[in-house]
């Protein structure tokens, strides 16, 4: 057992009896350094507000605890509270979750993005279910009059072995209400987890092969009504005129209302909008320039030869590096905007009352989504609730706050509650997009194949820094340089999936497989001994862990059994992200003329697995979507305005595309570090770097589909 | 506008919708029955699939007069429990991470193994390649309808 120093207390704010004599718990969600002062649990009783979740266990044995953090798919819902049940030691199958509703009264980091969720809460979760088992513990000791230290608790139940008492947590749970919140608490040693680490099936599961309605589309109120809104159809256009004339006359239409760029169709349902909306004459007129793919081209080149660029980070000489190089390696790589496309459009519920605002939906920032509805409506925030919908996907897009805002100025204007929905062509269409990027690097190798310079410059549209300069290699290289320069560009951008290092990864990953190439050495080889060089002598700071990252190396090389296959072409990458590390082999056979991805071998050190099931998943699935957008995801632009519209033209991965995953997670013990983002970084090199090991041509840009290596080949 | 009676789930409904109205709006905003899922509209990822007579169709695109007197099976009717193979197969498996797409992958699936109850990988893998899961759970949803097909009689 550890004890861990920090006053327990500070995070058990509240403790009392429920009303159905059970034991309410209410704990902090932050660190004791983010709290106001102490606030012990006596001066904390029934009627305090500033604690953060709730844990509570029922007289009829059921524990429920809130989960405060949205849930798009990364299984957030079932790894919190397997983490407090843990220490708790109940029975799992006697476990219940719900979704709060939006309250940072009580919460903070009510957030979905980062991949931060179980790093940030990990150790507060763990000593809430620990606390919660002390309170059974004594509680037990107190009406058995016997030794605490002789009692043990097991799957619900707590035990006096010498005795052969026992009881269940819900028999206890009013008495474990009045016992004081220890000073410390002990944490169990994690040899002796049972839960943690186990395959833990997705608590909502059963309401979502029944069909339950669980997502903000299915929220259906009474009198509610639908709201399409037409929005301009090119980046830089904005609205002139508004002829809604025809719209109007259309059955089940209400009324058609504008603000700012526009035009919101309102009516009785969801097609009788849609198709009303197709008769809108809408005039614009142009604000910014309507940039198209070409421009994009024509940018980039000008930005990576002349832009004034931020200087990121530099060490060394670069320029003595390069005059003195026996060999220099330069290449450039591009990526293109992407549609987050998750399979649930844009969707928000709203009512602007007299009183206030009620808002329903899906959305990663809940916080935001109220923040703007309150300076829309002018309302206090207090007054904006907000209730989290399980959620269709978001992979960064519900991360923007435009489609509730949308929702909330139709109810203002409306006077009537309002459900805006997005069509896919809608949500394609619609912007916030991957920002579409080009980098230029260069390496210069001594005599001996050594690394001796570095230079990176990347460019994006709307890509703020699109690079992370201090991510391998920096730290290995004694003479490096990273800048950038970022277009303005009417084309909005947003967080995507592991935001800059979905392609920054994919771009570096696949340009030091050139240059290891260059210097003849084994591309795995050549990135150990950059480590060790990092690890040795420093060039500046190092601020990733050297030694993880050898680790999840090793481990990938051993598990695809790097360079002894026949037949199979093997390609490496490595990446650190969201403070977790991923190493990957992908491996491509050439069937009848036709390379083909076949297997992606992954190395994971993510710290300490809660769930198994859930972790393999997000990792294949993390896996699949670096894939499938690296070889597909295309959207280019014509006059501002993207050329594809929906999945006929935006090509998503299916079944019969993906490749088989394998994956290996570290048993390192190490506290919990992201996982919702970082299998996906890696995976475009991987991949790219086999195909190129099979047809001898490097995919230099993404999509893949249309590179040279893929050309006349069905 | 059309008064339009609909079997569905074993259930008669009447609703008054224009006849060009899809299955899956009217499932959705007449009907309350929102375990269909919109995902395109245009019937590219499956997520709207529902079974006309046993045959899995996209709801997005069926004209609601077209269903005529054909019984209309939605996800909420597949089962009373929420037993069919299909779905017990899809919680063993654990195959959701969002699952917004499940209903359309268990419809297809379910229809799929009522014609094809012993099928190959590749039939499995040619049928399932019509709907998107952007989650990416495609291997466990491969090995779910194989799990089904196994236990289906």
């Amino acid at each position: 057992m550890k004890t861990l120093e920090e006053t327990s207390r500070r995070n058990f704010l509240k403790i009392a009896a429920t009303a159905g004599g059970g034991l309410f718990l209410g704990f902090s969600w932050s660190g004791a350094a983010a709290l106001p002062g102490v606030v012990t649990p006596e001066s904390a009783a029934v009627g305090a507000v500033n604690f953060n979740s709730f844990l509570t266990i029922g007289a009829d044995n059921i524990i429920t605890i809130f989960s405060p953090n949205p849930e798009i798919g990364q299984g957030i819902k079932t790894a919190f509270p397997m983490i407090v049940a843990e220490e708790l030691d109940a029975d799992w199958k006697l476990v219940k979750t719900v979704q709060a509703n939006l309250d940072t009264s009580k919460y903070e980091r009510q957030v979905t993005g980062g991949s931060g969720a179980v790093p940030h809460s990990w150790e507060r979760l763990r000593k809430a279910g620990a606390t919660a088992r002390y309170l059974l513990v004594e509680a037990a000791a107190k009406r058995w009059n016997v030794p605490s230290t002789e009692i043990t608790t097991e799957t619900g139940k707590v035990f006096h072995k010498a005795s052969g008492k026992s009881a269940t947590y819900g028999e206890l749970a009013e008495d474990a209400s009045k016992i004081t919140v220890p000073k410390e608490i002990k944490l169990k040693d994690e040899k002796d987890f049972k839960l943690i680490g186990q395959s833990i099936r997705n608590v909502d599961n059963h309401n979502i092969i029944t069909g339950k309605p669980l997502f903000g589309l299915d929220f259906y109120r009474e009198g509610m009504l639908f709201a399409l809104i037409q929005r301009p159809k090119a980046f830089g256009l904005k609205l002139k005129s508004v002829d809604s004339a025809e719209t109007k006359k259309m059955p089940g239409i209400v009324d058609v209302v504008t603000f700012g760029n526009s035009v919101a169709v309102v009516g009785k349902s969801t097609w009788q909008v849609k198709k009303a909306r197709e008769l809108l004459k809408i005039e614009y007129e142009k604000e910014f320039d309507l940039e198209s793919s070409a421009d994009h081209n024509r940018i980039f080149k000008q930005l990576l030869d002349g832009g004034e660029a931020a200087v990121r980070r530099k060490n060394g000489d670069v320029e003595t590096a390069f005059k003195n190089a026996a060999k220099i390696v330069t290449a450039e790589y591009q990526c293109p905007f992407l549609p987050h496309s998750p399979l649930e459009p844009m969707n928000f519920f709203a009512h602007v009352r007299e009183d206030g605002v009620e808002l329903v939906g899906p959305t990663q920032t809940p916080d935001r989504a109220r923040t703007e509805a309150a300076k829309i409506t002018g309302f206090p925030p207090e007054k904006v609730t907000v209730e989290i919908t399980r959620q269709g996907g978001g992979f960064g897009r519900r991360l923007a706050a435009d489609y509730s805002i949308e929702a909330t100025h139709v109810s203002k204007l409306m006077k009537a509650p309002v459900k805006v929905v997005w069509t896919r062509e809608d949500d394609m269409t619609g912007g916030t997009y991957r920002p579409a990027v080009r980098y230029r690097f260069e390496a210069a190798l001594d005599k001996t194949g050594q690394l001796i310079g570095y230079k990176l410059r990347g460019v994006g549209m709307n890509a703020g820094n699109p690079t992370r300069e201090d991510n391998f290699p920096s730290g290995a290289v004694d003479n490096l340089l990273i800048d950038s320069v970022d277009h303005k560009s009417p084309i909005t951008t947003g967080p995507w999936r592991a935001p800059i290092t979905n392609f920054l990864a994919y771009a570096e990953q696949s340009f030091l497989d050139e240059v290891a190439e260059a210097a003849g050495k084994d591309p795995i080889q050549f990135r150990l001994e950059l480590l060790e060089k990092a690890k040795k002598a420093p060039a500046g700071e190092v601020k990733y862990d050297i030694d993880r990252m050898i680790a999840v190396i090793k481990l990938a090389a051993e598990k695809s059994n790097w360079g002894k296959k026949k037949g199979v072409h093997q390609g490496f990458s490595v990446y650190f992200s969201h403070r977790s590390y991923v190493a990957q082999v992908g491996e491509v056979i050439v069937e009848k003329g036709k390379p083909v991805l076949k297997n992606m071998i992954a190395a994971v050190d993510c710290g300490i697995v809660i769930n198994k099931s859930g972790s393999l998943q997000q990792v294949r699935g993390g896996i699949v979507d670096g894939i499938g957008h690296a070889m597909y995801g295309n959207l280019t632009f014509k006059d501002g305005a993207p050329d594809q519209k929906n999945f006929n033209a935006f090509r998503l991965i299916r079944m019969n595309e993906i490749p088989e995953v394998d994956v290996h997670f570290v048993d390192n013990g190490i506290a919990p570090t992201g996982l919702g983002e970082p299998a996906l970084p890696p995976a475009g090199a991987a991949a790219a770097n086999a195909f190129y090991k099979a047809t001898k041509k490097r995919l230099r840009n993404q999509p893949f589909i249309e590179e040279e290596a893929f050309k006349n080949i069905s | 506008m059309a008064l339009l009676k609909l079997q569905i789930n074993n259930h008669s409904y009447e609703t008054d919708v224009a006849e060009e109205t899809p299955l899956l709006w009217v499932l959705r905003d007449n009907l309350g029955l929102t375990g269909t899922k919109f995902g395109c509209g245009i019937a590219q990822c499956g997520a709207c699939t529902v079974h006309l007579d046993g045959e899995a169709v996209r709801s997005c695109v069926l004209p609601v007069s077209a269903v005529g007197k054909r019984k209309v099976t939605t996800i909420e009717g597949l089962s009373e429990k929420g037993d069919h193979p299909v779905q017990k197969a899809w919680e063993e498996i654990d195959v959701p991470q969002c699952g917004y797409c499940q209903a359309g992958q268990i419809m297809t699936a379910a229809a799929f193994l009522k014609k094809n109850p012993k099928p190959t990988d590749a039939q499995i893998v040619e049928t399932m390649s019509g709907n998107i899961c952007r989650c990416g759970t495609y291997h466990r949803i491969r090995e779910a309808v194989k799990s089904a097909a196994s236990k289906t009689k």
